[in-house]
C-alpha cells in the first residue's frame, strides 16, 4: 500500500494556518490524533465534535472540502477491512438485513473508521498546508535526531531524481519492446531495480563528497532559525485542546 | 499494510513507540558507525531507492501487480542498522506527508514493517549465509528465504500487538490466520524480487552487498582453481579467531532459523487448512458469550488478557510464532546490551518523544 | 605573491593498485585562468580530487595560497578550494537553491545578516536571485550548473575548480555560463574535453596524460599543435580551428 506517491500535497496558500511554524502544527496535529485515539468509542457525539473542529481548521487554511475528500480515499483498504470486522469479531451478534452481525464488530468498525478517517484527515490538513522542507525543519525543531532528519531530508530531495531514473529506465526498457506482463519477467525488471541501488548508492557517494567539499563534518549547519512565538503556539495547540475538552467529556458522560 | 490511528490502542500504540525508538536509537548509533559521516548522505538515498522501488510494480498476472515493501532488501544491501533507518524515514515520510500510516500508530508501524523485517530478513540472511557454500548463487538463495520469512514475521508481530491492543474483539486465531496466510503469499512475491534484485546487484557491484561482505575475498581465491566442485564444506570450524564468541553467534543464529522456519512453515500450513484452527477460536468466541457485559462501560476491557489467553489456547500456532518472535527480540536484546558494553564511546544519541 | 595554487610531485594509486597520478606539477597565479585538457583516464579527476584533501596520502605536495594541503588545515583549505561538480544533482542537496547556497558559509560558521548577504551576492552573481526559493529538482540543467557555482562561490574562494562545466548544456546555457565565469574575478581551473570552450574562456592550458602534465603553454599553441594533440587523444569539433579564433580575456 505504499504505492502511488509521486504527486505533492501542498497546497499553496497564505492562511493563518499555512503561516504557522511547522513545528507547532506537527504538535498540535500528533496531540489531536493522540486524543482522538485516547476518545471512548461509545462517545459517538465526539467524533462529530471532533470533525466538526477539523472542519474549522481546513475553513481557516481555506482548504476545499473536496480536495481534503478526495485525499481520505488512502483510507479505503482499511474500510475494506472494517467492513469485514462485524463479520468476524466475537460476542453477541444481531440480525440486521438477515445479516448476522456482532455488536462488538460493529463497535470495532466503527472505532476503526472514525479514529482514522479524523486521523487521515488532521494528517492531510498537515500535509496540504506545511510545505516540505517546513515540515522537516519543524521535526528538527521537534527534537527528532538531526540524523534522522538529515536522512529524511536527503530522501525528499532525491526522492525524485530517482524516481524519475526509474522512468528513463522504463522508457529505455519500453522502446526496445519490452512490457512486463507476468512473472516471467520480474527477472529484466528486478535487474532494473538493482541498477537503480547501485545508482542511487553511488549518487550518495557522490553527494557526500560534494558536501565533504564544503567543509561537512558530520552535522548540518543551521541555516534557518524557526521560533514561535507564544500566540503562534496556543493558536496552533487550541485544537488539540479543544479536543481534550471534548474527550474528557466523553470520558465522563 | 500501513496501520491507521484507532486501530491499535493508545497505551499500545505509546509502548510500540517506545520500542522504534529505542531501536531507532540504536541503528543511528549503529550506522553511525559503518557509516560515520557519510550516514546522511548514503542512508538517505538509500531511502530514497526504496521509496521509489515501491512504486515499481512487478506484474503477477491478468491486471493484478505486486510491489516490493523493502525491508529485507534494504537489509541485505546495506545491513541491519541503516536498513531500519532506510525503512523508518520511508514510513515517517509517508506518515507526515502521504496520510498513509497514522500519526500515532507511526511507533506500531515502524516496530512492525521497518524494524521486524529488517531484522528477520538480516539474522536469517546472515544465518543461510554462513551455512551455505560460499558462492553467489548461495546469496541468493539466502535473500530469497530471508525476503520470503520476513513478511511473514512482520504479520506475526502485528498480531502479537493486535493481541495486545487491539480495538476490536477478533479472536486472535482469525487474525493471525488471516495476516500470516496473506502475508505468506506476499512474502514469496517479496522473495522473488528481493533475491533477484540482490542477485542484479551482487553480479555488478558485489561490494555494495553487505550481506555478502566477506563472501567475496574466499570467492575470488576459488576462482583462480575449479570452480564447480570446490569444498565448501567444514570452512566455518577451521579458523576459530574467539571460539567463544563465534560459538554463541552460532548458537543463536541456529536457533533463531530453526524457530522462525518452524514458525513460517506451520503458520502456512495452518493457513493453508485454517478450518482446525477456526474451530478452536469458534468454539472459544461461543465460551466468551457468557459474559460480554461483564465490564463492557470500560472501553480498556475489551482487550488485554483475555485476547493473550485466547491465544494461547488457540492451538500451537501463536506459540510458535511467539517463540521465534521471543528469540529475534531476546537475541537483539542481548546483542545490543553486549554491544553497549564492548563500546563505551560515544554518548547515547537522544531519540525523541516524537518517534 | 605566492601562487593560487601550486602542485609538486603528485603521484597517487588507489587502494586496488591502480596507479593514476605519475608526478603531477604545476603552478597557477592568481587570477589566472587555465583550462585542464586531457583524454578520458588521463588522471583528471583523481587530480582535483587532491587540489582539497579528498584523496590524499601519495607522494607530492598541494599548496593552496601558500597553504598545504593536509588534515592539519583542512577546513580552511575546503573553503579556499570550491569544486563544482560534474553533476549538478549531486552537489545540490538541499531543499531550496538558497539554504543549497548558504551551507558551505554556513558550515564554516557564518550566520544571520552576514550569511543572508553571502547568499544573495553569490546568487547575483550568476543571475539566480530570484529563485532562491525553488527546490533545485524545479530547474533547468543549466540552471542548477549555475546554482552549483554560486554554492562554491558563496565561500568566497581562491581557485575555482570546474568539473566538465559545459557538458550537457544546450548552446545558450553554455554561452550565458562562460559570460559568467569571465565576470568572475577568481582563479579558474576548469576540467574539460571541450576544447573550443577551453579556448574561449582559458588563455592557458595544461594537458595532463598517462598521469602527468604533457604539455603547458597557451591555449591556442597547444590547440594548433596536432601531433601534440593526436598523441594525447585530444580532437577538435569538425571545421574548428584555433588559429581563426582569439581567445577572449
Amino acid at each position: 500500500m505504499g504505492a502511488g506517491h509521486a504527486h505533492r500535497l501542498y497546497r499553496h496558500g497564505h492562511s493563518p494556518v499555512h503561516r504557522l511554524p511547522a513545528h507547532t502544527k506537527l504538535a498540535a496535529a500528533f496531540a489531536f490524533v493522540v486524543v482522538v485515539v485516547s476518545t471512548p468509542r461509545e462517545a459517538m457525539w465526539a467524533f462529530a465534535l471532533y470533525a466538526v473542529l477539523l472542519a474549522a481548521v481546513a475553513a481557516a487554511a481555506r482548504v476545499p472540502a473536496g480536495f481534503l475528500l478526495k485525499r481520505l480515499l488512502i483510507e479505503v483498504p482499511f474500510v475494506a477491512f472494517a467492513v469485514l470486522m462485524p463479520f468476524v469479531a466475537e460476542g453477541e451478534r444481531v440480525h440486521v438485513l438477515g445479516l448476522s452481525l456482532s455488536v462488538n464488530g460493529l463497535w470495532g468498525a466503527w472505532n476503526v473508521l472514525a479514529k482514522g478517517t479524523l486521523g487521515v484527515a488532521a494528517s492531510v490538513l498537515l500535509a496540504a498546508t506545511t510545505e516540505l522542507r517546513e515540515l522537516l525543519l519543524g521535526l528538527q525543531r521537534l527534537k527528532l535526531p538531526p540524523l534522522l532528519v538529515q536522512i529524511a531530508s536527503f530522501m525528499i530531495r532525491y526522492g525524485d531524481v530517482i524516481t524519475d531514473e526509474m522512468r528513463r529506465m522504463r522508457i529505455a526498457r519500453e522502446s526496445r519492446g519490452f512490457e512486463a506482463r507476468g512473472v516471467r519477467h520480474w527477472g529484466v525488471l528486478a535487474k532494473s531495480a538493482g541498477a537503480l541501488f547501485i545508482r542511487s548508492y553511488e549518487r550518495g557517494e557522490r553527494v557526500h563528497l560534494a558536501m565533504v567539499s564544503r567543509g561537512y563534518a558530520g552535522s548540518m549547519p543551521v541555516i534557518d532559525e524557526v521560533t514561535a512565538s507564544r500566540a503562534q503556539w496556543s493558536y496552533a495547540l487550541a485544537l488539540p485542546c479543544a479536543a481534550l475538552v471534548v474527550c474528557l467529556l466523553g470520558w465522563t458522560l | 499494510m500501513h496501520v491507521p490511528d484507532g486501530f491499535i490502542n493508545a497505551p499500545t500504540s505509546a509502548a510500540a513507540g517506545v520500542v522504534a525508538a529505542g531501536a531507532l536509537a540504536v541503528s543511528l548509533r549503529g550506522a553511525r558507525r559503518e557509516l560515520d559521516e557519510r550516514t546522511a548522505p548514503l542512508a538517505g538515498l538509500v531511502a530514497a531507492f526504496i521509496f521509489a522501488v515501491q512504486m515499481l510494480n512487478f506484474p503477477v498476472a491478468a491486471g493484478t501487480s505486486g510491489h516490493l515493501l523493502g525491508g529485507a532488501l534494504a537489509a541485505i544491501l546495506v545491513g541491519p542498522y541503516t536498513g531500519v533507518l532506510c525503512v523508518s524515514v520511508v514510513l515517517l515520510m509517508q506518515g507526515i506527508l502521504f496520510a498513509d500510516g497514522g500519526l500515532t500508530a507511526l511507533g506500531v508501524n515502524i516496530t512492525d514493517m521497518a524494524i521486524t523485517t529488517t531484522v528477520v530478513a538480516y539474522a536469517v540472511f546472515r544465518g543461510l549465509v554462513k551455512v551455505l557454500p560460499r558462492r553467489r548463487r548461495s546469496v541468493t538463495v539466502a535473500s530469497f528465504a530471508a525476503a520470503l520469512l520476513s513478511v511473514p514475521a512482520a504479520a506475526v508481530v502485528f498480531t502479537l500487538i493486535y493481541a495486545i491492543g487491539g480495538t476490536t474483539d477478533v479472536s486472535i486465531g482469525k487474525v493471525a490466520t488471516a495476516m500470516i496466510g496473506v502475508h505468506v503469499l506476499i512474502g514469496i512475491g517479496e522473495a522473488a524480487i528481493t533475491a533477484l534484485t540482490v542477485g542484479a546487484v551482487i553480479a555488478v557491484r558485489p561490494d555494495l552487498v553487505y550481506g555478502a561482505r566477506g563472501l567475496e575475498q574466499r570467492l575470488k581465491l576459488r576462482v583462480n582453481g575449479e570452480l564447480v566442485d570446490a569444498p565448501a564444506a567444514e570452512p566455518a570450524p577451521a579458523p576459530v579467531p574467539a571460539a567463544a564468541r563465534s560459538s554463541h553467534r552460532k548458537l543463536w543464529i541456529t536457533g533463531l532459523v530453526a524457530s522462525l522456519i518452524l514458525a513460517g512453515f506451520v503458520s502456512f500450513y495452518a493457513s493453508a487448512s485454517p478450518d482446525g484452527l477456526e474451530k478452536v477460536a469458534h468454539d472459544q468466541g461461543i465460551d466468551q458469550k457468557e459474559k460480554p457485559h461483564a465490564n463492557a462501560d470500560s472501553p480498556l476491557a475489551d482487550y488485554g488478557v483475555k485476547d493473550i489467553s485466547d491465544a494461547r489456547l488457540s492451538g500451537g500456532l501463536a506459540g510458535v510464532i511467539g517463540v521465534g518472535v521471543t528469540v529475534v527480540v531476546g537475541s537483539t536484546v542481548f546483542w545490543v546490551v553486549r554491544r553497549r558494553r564492548t563500546d563505551s564511546d560515544a554518548p547515547g544519541s537522544s531519540v525523541s518523544q516524537a518517534a | 605573491m605566492t601562487a593560487s595554487l601550486e602542485v609538486s610531485g603528485l603521484a597517487f594509486a588507489y587502494p586496488d593498485g591502480h596507479q593514476a597520478l605519475f608526478g603531477v606539477d604545476f603552478a597557477i597565479e592568481r587570477g589566472e585562468r587555465v583550462a585542464l585538457l586531457g583524454p578520458n583516464g588521463a588522471g583528471k579527476t583523481t587530480l582535483v580530487l587532491h587540489l582539497n584533501g579528498i584523496l590524499g596520502g601519495g607522494a607530492g605536495t598541494v599548496t593552496v595560497a601558500g597553504l598545504p594541503v593536509g588534515k592539519r588545515h583542512m577546513a580552511e583549505i575546503r573553503q579556499k578550494v570550491g569544486i563544482v561538480f560534474q553533476d549538478p544533482d549531486d552537489q545540490l542537496f538541499m531543499p531550496t537553491v538558497r539554504e543549497d547556497v548558504a551551507f558551505g558559509p554556513a558550515a564554516a560558521g557564518l550566520k544571520g545578516a552576514e550569511l543572508e548577504a553571502r547568499v544573495r551576492t553569490a546568487l547575483e552573481r550568476v543571475g539566480m536571485a530570484e529563485f532562491a526559493d525553488r527546490p533545485p529538482h524545479h530547474l533547468s540543467f543549466g540552471q542548477r550548473r549555475r546554482v552549483a557555482v554560486a554554492t562554491v562561490l558563496a565561500m568566497e574562494p581562491e581557485i575555482l575548480v570546474l568539473d566538465e562545466p559545459s557538458s550537457n548544456l544546450d548552446p545558450a546555457s553554455r554561452r550565458e555560463l562562460a559570460d559568467i565565469l569571465r565576470s568572475l574575478d577568481v582563479t579558474v581551473l576548469m576540467v574539460t574535453h571541450d576544447l573550443p570552450y577551453a579556448l574561449e574562456l582559458c588563455p592557458r592550458a595544461l594537458i595532463l596524460s598517462d598521469g602527468v602534465i604533457a604539455a603547458d603553454g597557451p591555449t591556442g599553441e597547444l590547440l594548433s599543435d596536432d601531433a601534440l594533440m593526436r598523441a594525447h587523444r585530444l580532437e577538435l569539433p569538425f571545421g574548428f580551428d584555433p588559429r581563426s579564433v582569439t581567445a577572449r580575456t
